[in-house]
């Protein structure tokens, strides 16, 4: 199994090539670099692995929640990359790849992912180790008001993304207990690559014209009375 | 050298296939106007989130149409401003990508730049120079054109373009979005003569343009009568023709100062049959001529990306391996080729 995964919806941008067990990955903060800097990346890593992109089986790419254009620059693309090179892709959450990183770096396997989405609000889902060894969604995606979000019963959860940072008091604060959490973690495109190999495995992949962002944000603007 | 162009830079996703060879070999265009009408304009983050859903069904749907592979393909260019940057950026990303994959040169075409060469795809070109008048929603700009990127800055609006000012008029009598084509066919029921507007800065030198005074000037005079039902009609004439005549008066003395006779005319605007008429007989009053792309291609369109990007590509330009959108960029900072 080969694969090229890109993540470009928060200010963090990454490119990873997994190769039969191997993964590499390019990985740089750069708010308003991703345009610049995302093609080279998949170029750099294809050189490194010595491999064609027609050789690769898929690609994957982070889907959202995040950054409305910083989504589209991974959608945008992805499109052109499985198009011209007639490959499936397969979309990933964000904010499961980012749980997936606090699980894979820190072993954390109750994952509270945020995401500051602006305007008051944060793209919020939780997640738990599953069988594979990999973070599996528990419920429902969403966009909150910090204090709205749903928190799920149970203990040991750990919050990670920018949500956290922006609202600490709010989101840590669970009945009975605080949640620890790392507010500085970002998405990374290894992650999104570790998820999206049982996808590919299960035939999940799609043509490149469905390869689209999911915004949860999706009232974006008022209709005129 | 055959080139797949793509433009995404506000409301119309476009695709289209040049040949230097064969010429056009097929162009497809999906409008978001019925989508953004309920808006009463442009909503740019629908309008990003609408290209990222057309554009590659649309180039499948080219392909398909013109019997055309991927991999005859020797470059991709598209539209990389100016214009609404998110709507850019898909354009930018999908079209640097393919090339990309493709393993063949990428090129990023200046919207307006297409404009200006979209008479280049009729049977009958004009030849360099030229004197051309670019009409749009976004723009109004005359421009002394020796060639490809040699473009002197003649004049531009000041204000509102153009197309800006009919839809802003459109919108004060009551009429629907876009109101360009909406106006024009009030003013044919209304009655030229019965309000005279102001041909703004035509009373001086020059060749720059002020049209948001008219916006003004037609609220007053609506204001005034509003009790009239044949008032909207009849203001809408007199908007037209202060326009068209103010346009021809600068278009006159753009050919005289540059001692030019060939006039081109291209952008959303020039479809206005007033304007065309107006412009026609100018053209034969200085023993010259007018110049248009076919109707479908004054609006915004894949075509003009795709010829603008081959002739661009065929010279040997080519981008790196990323790709920008500029949400403003002067046509005089081209590269002449
Ligand atoms: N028949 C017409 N008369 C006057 N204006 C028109 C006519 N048809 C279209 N327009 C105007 O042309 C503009 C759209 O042209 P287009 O080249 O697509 O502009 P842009 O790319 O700047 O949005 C709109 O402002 C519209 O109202
Ligand atoms: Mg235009």
């Amino acid at each position: 199994m080969k694969l090229i995964a890109l993540e470009t919806a928060t200010e963090a941008c990454s490119a990873a090539l997994y190769s039969d067990g191997e993964t590499l990955e390019r990985y740089s903060v750069q708010p308003r670099g991703h345009a610049d800097l995302i093609l080279g990346m998949v170029d750099e890593l294809l050189s490194e692995a010595g491999l064609r992109l027609r050789e690769l089986d898929a690609l994957a790419f982070g889907r959202g929640p995040g950054a409305f254009t910083g989504v589209r620059i991974a959608v945008g693309v992805i499109q052109g990359l499985a198009f011209g090179a007639d490959l499936p892709v397969v979309p990933v959450s964000t904010l499961q790849a980012l749980a997936q990183g606090a699980f894979r770096e820190q072993g954390h396997g109750r994952v509270l992912a945020a995401i500051d989405a602006r305007m008051g609000e944060v793209y919020w889902g939780a997640f738990t180790e599953g069988p594979s060894g990999l973070l599996e969604p528990a419920g429902e995606e969403g966009v909150f008001r910090p204090e709205a979000v749903p928190l799920p019963t149970g203990s040991d959860w750990f919050g990670a993304g920018s949500g956290w940072n922006t609202y600490p008091k709010v989101l840590a604060r669970h009945p009975g207990r605080d949640i620890l959490h790392d507010g500085e973690r970002l998405p990374r495109a290894r992650d999104i690559a570790a998820l999206a190999i049982p996808m590919i495995e299960r035939g999940e992949g799609l043509p490149a014209e469905k390869a689209l962002p999911v915004y949860l944000r999706d009232q974006v603007v008022r209709k005129p009375a | 050298m055959r080139v797949l162009g793509i433009e995404t830079s506000c409301d119309e996703t476009g695709v289209a296939l040049y040949d230097t060879e064969q010429g056009l070999l097929g162009h497809v265009l999906h409008s978001q106007v019925p989508m953004h009408a309920e808006y009463g304009g442009v909503v740019p983050e629908l309008a990003s989130r609408d290209h990222v859903r057309k554009v590659v069904p649309l180039a499948r749907k080219l392909l398909a149409d013109s019997g055309v592979t991927l991999d005859s393909i020797d470059g991709v260019a598209y539209t990389a401003g100016p214009g609404l940057v998110g709507a850019l950026l898909v354009g930018a990303a999908v079209g640097r990508s393919l090339a990309f994959a493709l393993g063949v040169p990428a090129v990023a075409v200046n919207h307006m730049e297409g404009h200006l060469l979209a008479p280049m795809l009729e049977s009958d070109p004009p030849e360099f120079p030229f004197v051309a008048l670019l009409v749009s929603g976004g723009h109004t700009q005359l421009v002394q054109v020796e060639g490809v990127g040699r473009y002197r800055m003649l004049g531009q609006s000041l204000d509102d373009a153009a197309g800006e000012a009919f839809d802003k008029t459109a919108k004060l009598i009551g009429l629907g979005y876009p109101g360009g084509p909406a106006l024009a066919r009030a003013a044919e029921r209304g009655d030229v003569s019965r309000f005279r507007f102001p041909r703004p800065m035509t009373d001086r030198p020059g060749l720059d343009f002020s049209f948001s005074g008219l916006k003004t000037f037609a609220l007053n005079t609506i204001h005034q009568h509003r009790d009239d039902p044949n008032a909207g009609a009849d203001v809408a004439a007199a908007f037209q023709l202060a326009v068209v005549e103010t346009l021809a008066i600068k278009c006159r003395r753009a050919l005289q100062q540059t001692g030019l006779t060939r006039l081109v005319v291209a952008g959303g605007v020039s479809a206005n049959v007033h304007l065309r008429e107006r412009l026609e007989r100018l053209a034969e009053d200085q023993g010259g001529r007018v110049y248009y792309p076919r109707p479908e291609l004054c609006t915004d369109n894949g075509a003009m990306i795709a010829y603008a990007g081959a002739l661009r590509l065929q010279a040997g330009q080519h981008e790196p391996l990323s790709f920008t959108a500029r949400p403003r960029w002067p046509m005089d900072e081209l590269s002449p080729l």
